[in-house]
């Protein structure tokens, strides 16, 4: 008999707290357990395995791009217009002769950047506090809560934006330090549930009563309970980052040209006419971040399964 | 019950007490001089002085909030700097723009959602269920502005159903109104699609393994009569939390759709106030999306202590 994905829970405080804007949605689905089966102690799979090498492929060449033997991304090269994959330009040329292949990679370091670094600023902020708020319940707990409460029930995606539009020039380390902001409060959510989920097991109880200290409690007994949850969770933030950002880029207003990043390439993309005319130019950044987003949800699910995770309340 | 209710209703009123704060500081705590931006070359100490004067940027931060929050409450929310159009009249034409795209979507979005998650929830793990759940998570990867350029390319530029963007009014004639807010609407779609099954269908298959589940097969009950008397309510209440997530999440995200189709929405306007400075506008409409987003939760959170009493003792 599988195992029965556990009911969602339904306090309401969950409503609010779940609230990414855009993407928000998305997470409430990937959060719940897959089928139910649980392959246990067979390995996280191939499925995990190949996913997270294409990640790790595609960090690589946001790394290497600029001594990949890939031509300058607004290198505009008038003699090949629009042209379509080739060996010279694997991926085709845009409407201004700009390698495409050259444009995605490039346009990655963006998206990856802003998808990765604010989550692990975010980790450990929203991480390190919430592990506090979840063991030593009382006043701080309280506070923390109502703050993170209100920041979430605000959402992400208009806050970015209406601050931006007074914060210019738009550069990197302003977004990443607003995607940090904006996702604190929800990993601090997820692991504040986890640890009070755990801190009052026996094996908490039994540490305090042979008189551990506190700080070995939090981080010797909870911490590696923790862990599962908050990585399983980091992955979906992190694809939710992305998809907000490239949501940003595709509205221009994103880290600004001349830098290329996947969602303002998807906009040139349509835009004038450039869909009739060469539709690689969208397409190539949208497999990209379809297929980016597909690895990162696969192995956050898997992870989910693999460690049974149950249902955490945000 | 009504203590229940008129709880949350404090809640509601605090959380849109320290939203409006939120909005209102997000434009006045910032690097960054409305006037100065609004004046643009014409920024000299005189008109600079009349214009802070004029705005009521010369007074104290709380005297400022105070008249801005008792103007919004006599319906005034200000006027654009550019149009002079006021945010409240700008409002009254975007609002049910959004309205139309919400309900299209999410019908849309149920139509398909509901029935997948039935079959596939019945027969667990077999071939329906596997490609039924592979093929959302393909879904749960296609952000909007990654599947409304792909729509756009397939239906308006290839095949040419359906206009590429514009709208048409509901006055305008039911047909053409429909065809404008058609391939937006399966754009906003794709995202509640995998939201909408992946919540019933882990519901449904919690709630089939039920006693009275069996009791009702044995009472020689059809399936379908089971699945819509006995099945459906109990399971139902996660795809209602997600649909009150996932609605209040398309006022405020429907940006991408809004631009791309260019439907003049509150996300449309939102985006332009951005692009042209115009902070009053960025304000009131930020204001409005938000509070919408709380609203809708409330909503849903009220509706699900009438289907599930169970709630209000949690």
């Amino acid at each position: 008999m599988p195992e029965l994905p556990s009911q969602v829970s339904l306090e309401s405080e969950s409503f609010g707290s779940l609230a990414v804007s855009g993407a928000g949605a998305q997470a409430v689905a990937a959060r719940l357990p897959a089928s139910g089966i649980l392959s246990k102690k067979k390995g996280l799979g191939v499925t995990f395995w190949v996913c997270a090498a294409w990640v790790a492929l595609m960090i690589l060449l946001a790394l290497l791009a600029s001594v990949l033997p890939i031509k300058a991304p607004n290198y505009q090269d008038y003699s090949a217009v629009n042209v379509g994959p080739s060996a010279h330009h694997l991926l085709g040329t845009d409407d201004l002769g700009r390698d495409l292949l050259s444009r995605v990679i490039f346009g990655s370091r963006v998206s990856l950047v802003i998808g990765f670094v604010p989550i692990i600023v975010g980790l450990i902020v929203g991480g390190a506090l919430g592990l506090l708020a979840g063991y030593r319940a009382g006043p701080v707990d309280t506070v923390l809560n109502a703050v993170s409460f209100v920041l979430i029930a605000f959402p992400a995606l208009l806050a970015v934006m209406v601050i931006e539009a007074f914060w210019r020039p738009l550069v990197l380390w302003k977004l990443t330090l607003m995607f940090a902001f904006v996702s604190a409060p929800l990993l601090f959510r997820v692991i504040r549930a986890t640890t009070l989920s755990f801190a009052s097991r026996e094996f908490v109880v039994a540490a305090r009563a042979t008189g551990a200290k506190t700080s070995r409690i939090l981080f010797r007994e909870l911490l590696p309970n923790i862990v599962p949850a908050a990585v399983s969770f980091a992955l979906i933030g992190v694809a939710l980052l992305i998809v907000l950002e490239g949501s940003l880029a595709f509205l221009g207003l994103s880290i600004g040209l001349p830098t290329s990043s996947l969602g303002n390439i998807i906009n040139d993309g349509v835009n004038s006419n450039n869909l009739q005319l060469n539709p690689y130019i969208a397409l190539w950044p949208s497999l990209y971040i379809f297929l980016l987003l597909t690895a990162l949800n696969l192995m956050a699910d898997r992870l989910r399964s693999y460690f049974d995770l149950r249902e955490v309340t945000l | 019950m009504l203590r229940f209710v008129a709880n949350r209703l404090v809640q509601l009123v605090v959380i849109c007490f320290l939203i409006s704060i939120f909005a209102f500081l997000l434009v006045h705590l910032l690097p960054g001089d409305p006037a100065k931006t609004i004046l643009g070359p014409n920024d000299t100490p005189a008109n600079h002085a009349i214009l802070l004067k004029q705005l009521g940027l010369n007074k104290g931060l709380v005297s400022q909030y105070v008249t801005w929050i008792t103007n919004i409450f006599h319906g005034n929310l200000g006027a654009s700097f550019l149009t002079k159009e006021t945010v409240t009249s700008s409002l009254s034409e975007a609002v049910p723009i959004d309205l139309e795209l919400v309900i299209v979507s999410q019908v849309l979005a149920l139509i398909v959602a509901i029935p997948m998650a039935l079959v596939a929830a019945l027969r667990p793990n077999r071939a329906f269920d596997k490609i039924a759940t592979t093929s959302t998570f393909g879904m749960l990867s296609l952000p909007t502005f990654v599947a409304g350029p792909l729509l756009v390319l397939l239906f308006a530029v290839t095949l040419k159903w359906v206009p590429a963007t514009g709208f048409n009014r509901l006055s305008q004639g039911l047909g053409p109104n429909l065809k404008s807010v058609i391939l937006p609407s399966v754009a906003l779609a794709i995202g509640s699609v995998t939201v909408y099954y992946r919540l019933l269908r882990a519901d449904l298959i919690a709630t089939l393994q039920e006693d009275f589940v069996t009791m009702a097969r044995s009472k020689g009950l059809s399936t379908r009569y089971i699945l819509v008397r006995h099945v459906m309510r109990p399971s139902s209440f996660s795809l209602l939390a997600g649909a009150g997530i996932s609605i209040g999440t398309l006022f405020t995200g429907a940006f991408v759709v809004e631009i791309l189709f260019q439907l003049p929405g509150i996300g449309y306007q939102l985006v332009n106030g951005i692009y042209a400075n115009d902070y009053l506008v960025v304000q009131g409409m930020a204001l409005v999306a938000a509070v919408a987003f709380v609203v809708v939760n409330f909503a849903v959170d009220f509706l699900l202590t009438i289907l599930d009493p169970r709630v209000r003792r949690a």
